[in-house]
């Protein structure tokens, strides 16, 4: 067995040379990237990096031309549809909050829980104790037991932020792929946020792109930096920001 | 159904709804046969058959709103669904018609003979007996539904696109049933009904008992849809509506979900074109026409769209113009007044008339609310002195 062999079955998320295009744009060109079960990773990347098309591709909703994405070593993620994968265990938080706004926050839990999601098992859905019980600890630990009867839509757009945290809590995915969780926060939001992702990474596996720099450098996990759809450079905060083809690129010289 | 489902379904409006519906189909009927004819009272038979029609127009504007108010679906088609019910029953009128018909043939229906049928076709058969009849009813809209939708929504047509399709799907029906050789009595349709399981259909006992029948199938429909809409199979069904593909990022498959609703609303629809061609006595290829799903979109508008009352109210409260304005000068200018509604709820009424009063009378609880604390706040001497004083 070959290292790359044994790579892929250990990682929990496992890409290999991936290429994307949208009409002769590349858009994911040769991506390589792998994820240990139980790390956390931040994702960076000047705009158009590719690191949105990467979460589509992860999570189903766009197909690569090309290459390999395995999830826990063996299912190929390529072959699935978002629903599937999400029923794998992998949740997502996008850029945008996507809340289901005309619906209570609780009710936005309750529908995120992992329980049995068939038409049947929707139609004839009674509440257990222990459901409500799950939904009660989220609500806690994202800080929204006063709203959980509020319409989500009449949230602020920072508890939006966290609503949609608490969905993926809900739905307790192996791995989390969140995308710019603190994309309009103000600094004490942001804080409580990267203190939210290391306490959900001692159970979870979690994937975070972000922009913010404070708050890469707060989580203290892991860096990789996407460039044109590929991989540029990858390792410590410090170790990354002070890579040169990284400088070149933010401050595009 | 289970007994949780139901008492979970059921708030004020809904029970106010249904209490109303009820008595109608009850009242009716018994002001009609027993009070004497011309008596102040007495609700005429042709008016019975009228309000029969708005019973079944309420249940099609009904399967309209569980997929459109709470799914997102919106169906220009779903007259289809109503005409397809309407000729299963049809069918089973004409066979019941036996020798009794123009030219006498103890099987054929009068146009097959016009037509120089040698025989029944296949598809005529077993619509002599009535459980065949009544199963069709249920099946042909559900399996047309299931197979259009099987398509669309796992291609994942929606929006606009998919309310074109269902245009088409109605239009290409429309032409289909024009023609003579489709063996559904072409232009014509099917008419000339006599008795409908040994009744006839004309005497007013028959007919005041459609009426409270079709007030029955309207009590049904409504607790099936509230009873859906209220489990967490309707919020999952609102999360669609509101956020698709987040939903199927939950884990949630969309088109299973679309599938179920849009079948379920086809049969709904079905039932109420069944017991509308007994009360009006024909079903022809207009009923097909695209106006005529348009027509039933505007009424679940006009009512209230996601709120299921506001569907039926909409259904009646139209109709009853279209009745009050088509007869007399105003005839020409109805038209108008379909579209100038159309364009004022949009405009003035973007909730419906129940999707309004709703708001309104949640607002208004709320102040009530508010100046109860306040003054109960006052009492205990707690607000500003002014009001101390």
């Amino acid at each position: 067995m070959n290292v790359m062999d044994t790579r892929a079955t250990s990682a929990l998320l496992y890409l290999d040379g991936v290429h994307v295009s949208f009409d002769g744009f590349h858009a994911i060109n040769n991506l390589s990237l792998t994820l240990a079960p139980g790390e956390m990773r931040a994702i960076i990347g000047p705009n158009g990096a590719g690191k949105t098309t990467m979460m589509d591709i992860i999570t189903g909703k766009t197909k690569p031309d090309e290459g390999t994405v395995l999830f826990d070593g063996v299912t190929d993620l390529t072959r699935l549809d978002e629903t599937r994968i999400a029923e794998l265990g992998i949740g997502r938080k996008f850029q945008k909050p996507t809340v289901f706004e005309s619906q209570t926050v609780q009710d936005n839990l309750l529908l995120a829980l992992n329980v049995d999601h068939s038409v049947r098992g929707t139609l004839f859905w009674r509440g257990s104790k222990a459901e409500s019980e799950r939904i009660d600890k989220v609500l806690e630990t994202i800080r929204l037991t006063d709203a959980r009867n509020r319409l989500a839509g009449s949230l602020s757009h920072g508890q939006k932020q966290w609503l949609e945290i608490g969905m993926l809590l809900a739905q307790d995915p192996k791995l989390l792929l969140v995308d710019e969780p603190v994309a309009g926060m103000t600094d004490v939001e942001t804080h409580l946020t990267a203190e939210l992702l290391k306490e959900i990474n001692k159970t979870h596996t979690v994937m975070v792109v972000e922009h913010d720099m404070t708050f890469v450098r707060e989580l203290g996990v892991k860096v990789t930096c996407l460039h044109e759809g590929t991989v540029l450079a990858e390792g410590t905060i410090d170790q990354v920001s002070s890579n040169d083809r990284v400088v070149e690129v933010y401050l595009g010289r | 159904m289970t007994p949780h489902m139901l008492t979970r379904s059921l708030d004020r409006g809904a029970t106010i709804f249904l209490l109303v519906v009820a008595a109608l189909g009850v009242l009716i009927p018994l002001s009609n046969l027993l009070l004497p004819a011309g008596s102040f009272l007495q609700v005429p038979t042709y008016l019975v058959a009228l309000w029969g029609k708005y019973v079944c127009y309420a249940i099609l504007a009904l399967s309209i709103d569980l997929i459109w108010g709470y799914c997102g679906i919106l169906s220009l088609g779903h007259g289809a669904f109503f005409a397809l019910g309407g000729y299963a029953m049809g069918m089973y009128l004409m066979r019941q018609i036996g020798s009794r018909g123009v030219y006498g043939n103890p099987v054929l229906p009068d146009f097959m003979v016009f037509l120089n049928y040698s025989k029944l076709p296949w598809y005529w058969y077993g619509f002599d007996m009535f459980w065949f009849a009544a199963l069709m009813v249920l099946f042909v809209p559900g399996l047309l539904a299931f197979c259009f939708g099987w398509l669309a929504f796992r291609s994942r047509v929606t929006g606009v696109y998919l309310s074109i399709i269902t245009q088409a799907m109605t239009y290409a029906l429309l032409l289909a049933f024009f023609r003579n050789d489709f063996g559904f009595g072409g232009n014509n349709g099917l008419t000339d009904f006599k008795d409908i399981l040994g009744f006839n259909v004309q005497a007013e006992g028959t007919r005041a008992a459609l009426f409270a029948l079709s007030c029955l199938a309207l009590i049904l429909s409504f607790l099936i849809c509230r009873s859906v809409v209220s489990s967490k199979l309707g919020k999952v069904l609102i999360a669609i509506r509101d956020a698709e593909s987040r939903s199927r990022f939950l884990g949630y498959r969309v088109e299973s979900y679309k599938l179920f609703v849009f079948t379920l609303s086809a049969c709904m629809a079905g039932v109420a074109g069944a017991l509308y061609v007994p009360q009006v006595g024909i079903i022809n290829p207009s009923e097909f026409a695209p106006g005529n799903s348009i027509e039933a979109v505007i009424w679940v508008a006009v009512g209230g769209r996601g709120t299921l009352v506001g569907a039926a109210l909409g259904a009646v409260v139209v109709n009853y113009a279209k009745t009050l304005f088509t007869s007399g000068m105003l005839a020409p200018y109805w038209l108008f007044m379909l579209g100038a509604l159309f364009i004022l709820v949009t405009l003035l009424l973007p909730k419906g008339i129940v999707g309004t009063f709703n708001a309104w009378w949640d607002q208004s609880k709320e102040k009530s609310v508010a100046a109860a604390s306040a003054s109960a706040a006052a009492e205990d001497g707690v607000t500003e002195p002014k009001m101390a004083e």
